[in-house]
């Protein structure tokens, strides 16, 4: 039970940042490796804005909004990078990546801070006020998520069917005929890099607060962990439009969780081998396809070789 | 409508593959002028309909549409006044949207896009009217994705996108040189009906010499960045393809080698 709860809690916050991948990794045809910046900058800001006693700040929902915001700075700093400056799009990524490394010791003053959800030292998180209510912390965890997911979700799509938002889809789709009619592409590219970088960060909010901590290197392989759920949610469920392709990510997402659980429950497995496994599992769903057609080729060859 | 004034244009200047595109190419297209331009490869003319839609820009020249001097334009900012068929099928729309969604980018062109629905009501008639009119059926397929359509299909639909908005002037980049015969012949056709419906002032740019002479009423022929050939109305009428070589062969001191040119 204990598994199961936790891998839907952690696979609905990070469904957060898988939608956020694919937002640039499928929409707009361009990896954005500053989501690993940004979701430690969403973290470290909420760590410190809840911790911090000096902070007049104690609503956890306004800490977080700023969090996200604050991830949505990182992705203007990669579309700035990108579009104005011309610097190819994996190198200002990584620019804003490591910028961010700093940026967020800066913000926490420390290169980690505990946010005890339990005992003396219990901190307000977004979940307290429905442990409060009487919830094990797990549950307040999914019920939140759940429904910071939708609303993130029904937004999103929402965002998507406006004359900007099929502005940004076209975008990756064919550059050039949105030039040609008449949208400026550097913008469309800058606020799809900073709706991903925002929900990247609100998921490293949402992560810090679940887990009780943050630390400047919590960050590390999540684009991979992103495109793991994006290619788990495309391989299983081959969504087609835009608002199934979110669902099948969400569960994607959970599905990745499970999956990791499971692999590390193995005896001999250590909690550091959560990349390596999480490596494995995009490289075997990457391959998938690629073997799927060979074996279907050798098969159709068969069969015809017998039909003659 | 459209002045070229004294344009040119090298490519890698000062380098061992220095190639001077453009030399001092200067052209004016009236309202409503259906302007063809020929030429061999490397003649220049792709480089023009470029540097007039904004992908390229002119080393110096002043490019004026309308009357409003667009030389320093970036692209999305021409294309207010520009519509555009491109070569290749594939590049003139979304494959991954619908057709009334690539209709809907195209008729916003030239207007702010905030957060309002980008299609709204009524406005599926309207496609469905100009749709019917290109005489394919695509007016039932509205919600079909564009990568699903024949190159044949995506050209016209293409060129209904991009006189959707009236342009002040259209830009055709050997727009019927990807597709078969048969293809091209009909988006030729559908072209020619919407440039007399609109009275348009077109500029369009082909390799074939017989398409060239049949439609429009002023033929242009460009070799090595120069314009050599300039002719309308009467004319360019009574033009035939023996007079063109003859023309390009005392014009440029070579025989037109170029089968295709020829032979398509």
């Amino acid at each position: 039970m204990l598994i199961i709860q936790g891998a839907i809690s952690l696979g609905l916050i990070f469904s957060l940042m898988a939608i956020g991948v694919y937002l640039t990794f499928r929409i707009l045809k361009m990896p954005d490796l500053s989501v690993e910046g940004s979701i430690i900058v969403g973290a470290g800001m909420t760590a410190r804005l809840i911790s911090d006693p000096y902070v007049a700040l104690s609503n956890p929902f306004l800490i977080t909004v700023i969090a996200m915001l604050t991830g949505m700075i990182a992705g203007l700093t990669t579309g700035i990078l990108h579009t104005k400056l011309k610097i190819p799009s994996i190198l200002a990524g990584i620019l804003t990546m490591v910028a961010a490394y700093s940026i967020v010791i800066r913000i926490m003053d420390t290169s980690n801070i505990a946010l005890p959800p339990h005992g003396p030292w219990r901190v307000t998180t977004v979940f307290t006020f429905l442990q409060d209510w009487g919830l094990s912390r797990m549950n307040a965890v999914i019920v939140v998520s759940i429904v910071i997911v939708v609303v993130a979700c029904v937004l999103l799509y929402c965002f998507m069917g406006t004359e900007f938002g099929s502005a940004v889809r076209a975008t990756g789709n064919n550059a050039q005929m949105v030039k040609a009619q008449g949208i400026n592409t550097d913008w469309t590219v800058i606020a799809c890099l900073m709706f991903s970088n925002g929900l990247v960060a609100l998921a490293g909010s949402l992560w810090a607060q679940q887990q009780g901590f943050a630390s400047v290197d919590m960050g590390i392989g999540t684009i991979v962990v992103g495109l793991a759920s994006v290619i788990i949610a495309e391989v299983l469920f081959r969504p087609r439009m835009f608002w199934t392709h979110l669902i099948a990510i969400v569960i994607g997402s959970i599905i990745y969780r499970f999956i990791i659980a499971l692999a590390l429950g193995v005896e001999f497995m250590r909690p550091t081998d959560l990349r390596l496994v999480t490596a494995v599992i995009v490289t075997i769903a990457l391959v998938m396809p690629l073997i799927l057609e060979k074996f279907r080729a050798a098969k159709s060859r068969k069969n015809a070789a017998r039909g003659a | 409508m459209l002045n070229i004034e004294n344009v040119n244009k090298t490519f890698d200047p000062g380098t061992p593959i220095e190639k001077h595109a453009i030399r001092g190419v200067s052209l004016q297209l009236e309202r409503g002028d259906y302007v063809t331009v020929i030429g061999g490869n490397g003649a220049g003319k792709s480089t023009m309909l470029n540097i007039v839609a904004g992908t390229l820009f002119p080393d110096i020249g002043t490019i004026t549409v309308d009357g409003v001097n667009v030389t320093n334009y970036p692209e999305y900012k021409r294309a207010l006044y520009l519509g555009r068929v491109f070569q290749d099928p594939r590049a003139g729309t979304a494959a991954d949207m619908s057709i009334e969604e690539n209709l809907a980018l195209a008729f916003r062109r030239g207007k702010f896009r905030g957060l309002g629905w980008h299609i709204r009501k009524g406005e599926r008639k309207f496609y469905r009217e100009r749709l019917a009119t290109l005489g394919l059926g695509l007016e039932t397929r509205l919600k079909d994705k564009v990568g699903l359509l024949s190159g044949g299909q995506r050209q016209a639909l293409s060129l209904l996108m991009a006189t959707l908005k009236e342009p002040r002037v259209l830009l055709l980049d050997e727009h019927t040189a990807a597709l078969d015969p048969k293809t091209a012949k009909t988006v030729l056709d559908l072209t020619n009906k919407i440039v007399h419906n609109y009275g348009l002032t077109t500029l369009c740019v082909t390799h074939n010499m017989r398409d060239a002479l049949k439609n429009g009423n002023r033929i242009v022929m460009m070799h090595d960045g120069k314009i050599i050939l300039d002719m309308k109305g009467e004319e360019k009428a009574n033009l035939t393809v023996q007079d063109l070589l003859k023309m390009f062969e005392s014009a440029s001191g070579e025989e037109m080698l170029s089968d295709r040119m020829l032979l398509t």
